[in-house]
């Protein structure tokens, strides 16, 4: 019986030690990425980063064209992918539970959710960028809307199914219609979980590069028409980290900098909402 | 034994006021399991039925037909006739929106909607009828005052209904459910998640509404039967075994398997 104990006592520090360790070994890795981030990109970070262009090699600028880029395509693609993807999630939660389209168009969803990024990028380069012979804003925001789409959909389907069926019940009970109940009760008792799922979905598309090398390409200069190519900070980062100029390597490192902060402050609203929901 | 005497008990179900909902021949199925058998029910209006009976015996099942709320599953289904007022609810072109307007239910766990108190009342309102914002506030407030929520809440309408107690939760539910001014009230177990005070409060509101409301409900335990209702329906299985004054039944009941069952020899 002792022995028994002791064992039991043994393997149970073991098992808690791996974890541990292996969760240690996760950590390591993030703190790296985290701490060289921040050491290389803090001194990059300035006044100018957010005031002045991208500049030529040689010369001091900072990275003002790739943010607002960035900012403009983020915003279109939530502009188009929030609305439908939410359409879409409410169709496969409150109208398609018991349909054989609704599961397929589930699975498809799930297809889409993993399709790598590039995929994408080359898709919408068939799409628009070869059809209109060149590359431009639009199709980064629809190349970023198509990886934002199926994320959306996915959130807000979980967070409708996560309304109890008895709050349904309660409000048809009432001789509401459907679409009532769903626009004005289903949607405001998953308005943060919806929310939340539209903030991580941000967050997975700020840092997007392959999509946007097929499609924005870049723009060493200003330029707020999103017909032409566009600047935007993922492409920058890649194509001034590549470059063998130290400024643009620490305009690369200041770029990768925000990102991370920006990512961050993302997932930090997001805990805050799910606090705030569980209350 | 007990099978012979069934038909006899069911024919000599005499009502005491004019019916106000009659069931006929009711069948119902989950899938292909069958959950009511052959159902036939008197209730009388301006009282309050109680049905009873063990777990799975399908009264619930009973409530959930007569506002048609099962219709949301498209696995269930109800076969035979439910007149409410003399007109079939069951038909397919029976209005759904004018049912449930007529026949309001409340459920086992209170269910607010994530809005204010006052918005949970006029939500509902607000779809059948158009009112001017000083009406709306009356209609409210009538509600609340009705379901003895009033006083409680007057001071906070623009507070989140979540941030009530749950007994008062319940009576916002129904409250919600008065403010349509509905003639029947289903009940569904209204009180088991309550605590035994705002138990006590929602079966004084019942005796309350009873006068101007028919009022059918589910209740697990039989003590509440015997407090609230006037008439009583025993479900065993699937079937109405018994059905009959409260006083009859619990004191004096006709058949085996509810002597049995009010006896708690099971359920």
């Amino acid at each position: 019986m002792r022995a028994v104990l002791v064992r039991r006592r043994i393997v149970d520090a073991i098992a808690f030690l791996f974890a541990i360790a292996a969760t240690l070994f996760g950590l390591f890795w993030l703190f790296w990425i985290l701490w060289t981030t921040l050491a290389n990109g803090f001194g990059a970070l300035n006044l100018a980063l957010f005031t002045e262009m991208t500049p030529p090699p040689g010369s001091s600028g900072g990275l003002l064209n790739a943010f607002y880029g960035s900012i403009v395509m983020i915003g279109l693609a939530v502009f188009i992918g929030a609305p439908l993807g939410v359409a879409a999630g409410t169709y496969l939660a409150e109208h398609g539970r018991y349909s054989r389209l609704a599961s397929i168009v589930s699975f498809l969803n799930d297809v889409l959710l993993s399709a790598p990024s590039i995929v994408i990028g080359l898709f919408v380069y068939e799409l628009v960028v070869r059809t209109s012979g060149h590359f431009s804003g639009y199709a980064g925001a629809l190349a970023l809307a198509m990886i934002l789409l199926p994320i959306i959909v996915r959130t807000s389907d979980e967070a409708l199914r996560l309304v109890p069926d008895q709050m349904r019940e309660a409000a048809f009970a009432l001789g509401i219609p459907r679409w009532r109940v769903t626009a004005q009760i289903l949607y405001k008792a998953a308005m943060t979980a919806i929310l939340t799922g539209v903030l991580l979905g941000v967050a997975r598309i700020a840092g997007e590069t392959a999509p946007l090398l097929f499609t924005a390409l870049n723009n060493q200069f200003w330029s707020s028409s999103l017909s032409a190519p566009l600047a935007n900070v993922p492409v920058v980062i890649f194509q001034y980290a590549m470059s063998p100029y130290d400024e643009w390597h620490a305009l690369a490192w200041a770029g990768a900098l925000v990102l991370t902060l920006f990512v961050l402050g993302l997932n930090l609203v997001v805990r805050l909402l799910a606090r705030r929901a569980s209350k | 034994m007990i099978e012979l005497m069934e038909p006899q008990v069911r024919s000599s179900q005499q009502v005491d006021g004019p019916t106000k909902i009659e069931v006929r021949n009711l069948d119902f199925f989950y899938g292909k399991s069958q959950a009511l058998k052959e159902v036939e029910l008197h209730v009388p209006v301006h009282a309050v039925t109680a049905i009873i009976g063990p777990s799975g015996c399908g009264k619930s099942t009973l409530l959930r037909t007569l506002n048609r709320i099962y219709e949301i599953y498209p696995d269930q289904r109800a076969a035979g006739e439910i007149l409410i007022d003399g007109s079939d609810i069951l038909d397919r072109r029976f209005p759904l929106s004018d049912l449930r307007r007529r026949v309001g239910m409340v459920f086992q766990k209170p269910t607010p909607f994530a809005t204010s108190i006052r918005n949970n009342v006029s939500f509902a309102l607000s779809y059948y009828e158009r009112l001017s914002k000083s009406q709306m506030s009356d209609r409210v407030e009538a509600a609340l005052r009705q379901a003895a929520l009033w006083d409680e809440v007057k001071d906070k309408l623009g507070a989140s209904a979540l941030s009530l107690s749950g007994g008062q939760q319940q009576r916002l539910c129904i409250a919600r459910t008065l403010a349509v001014k509905p003639d029947v009230i289903l009940l569904d177990e209204p009180t088991s998640a309550l605590d035994p005070i705002s138990t006590a409060r929602i079966e004084e509101l019942i005796h309350e509404l009873r006068t101007s409301f028919t009022i059918v409900i589910v209740t697990h335990n039989m003590q509440q039967a015997a407090r609230v209702s006037q008439r009583t329906a025993f479900f065993h299985l699937g079937e109405l075994i018994e059905v009959g004054h409260t006083a009859q039944i619990f004191t004096n009941p006709r058949v085996q398997r509810t002597q049995d069952y009010i006896t708690g020899r099971y359920g």
